[in-house]
């Protein structure tokens, strides 16, 4: 799954780690996330997408071609 | 928030701890009974007993702990653990049965240990995690 979150942490100069903390993963979750090895769990997208106050498809687009 | 985050690094810390309490609980009985039997208590069948029950009951206790410690994972961390023990529980039942054919068929000039089969666990656990940590850092 494609995502933006790299984008819209370095927004508003936010670590990973005080990202990590806030969502309730380790950093090393939010890196995996970031570089597109992982896809988050239903839960933790809704709280990235309400940290960032959007909606979750402005986050988050669906990549069929994997 | 500032509350909320202090709290799960302080409950991780607190459930390894747990974990490790349990697991150096476990090691220690484990050698009491294989020792005290070699060397104190030989013969005494309720010593005996007891030992092997209280080492049983904290390997138990020790099984809750990793448990415990493993639902306060994140889900990567999870996917890790999940993977990591997929990988050990394959090759530990192929080669553990393997090491027995050899021994069955005399290919091999020893006995099979399960002490062997133990260590091989360990070994292949902490290599998959190591190449899972690091597949997903």
């Amino acid at each position: 799954m494609k995502n933006r979150l790299k984008i819209l942490r370095a927004e508003i100069n936010m670590t990973q780690e005080d990202l990590a903390d806030i969502i309730g993963v380790s950093r090393q979750t939010i890196n995996a996330i970031e570089k597109e090895k992982f896809d988050p769990s239903l839960p933790t997208a809704f709280r990235i997408s309400k940290l960032f106050n959007l909606p979750i498809e402005k986050i988050f687009e669906y990549d069929s071609s994997k | 928030m500032e509350q909320k985050i202090s709290e799960q690094k302080i409950r991780r810390k607190r459930l390894s701890i747990r974990l490790a309490s349990w697991t150096l609980g476990w090691t220690l009985t484990m050698a009491a009974a294989t020792f005290g039997y070699k060397y104190f208590w030989e013969g005494d069948a309720f010593l005996i007993a007891l030992s092997v029950l209280i080492n049983l009951a904290i390997g138990i206790g020790m099984i809750l702990s990793n448990r415990n410690l493993i639902n306060d994972f994140d889900e990567l961390e999870k996917k890790i653990q999940l993977e990591s023990m997929a990988i050990t529980l394959g090759l530990t039942v192929v080669v553990g049965l393997t090491y027995s054919l050899l021994d069955i068929t005399n290919l091999i000039p020893m006995d099979a240990e399960i002490g062997n089969l133990v260590l091989f666990v360990g070994i292949t656990f902490i290599m998959a995690l190591i190449i899972n940590n690091k597949r997903n850092r």
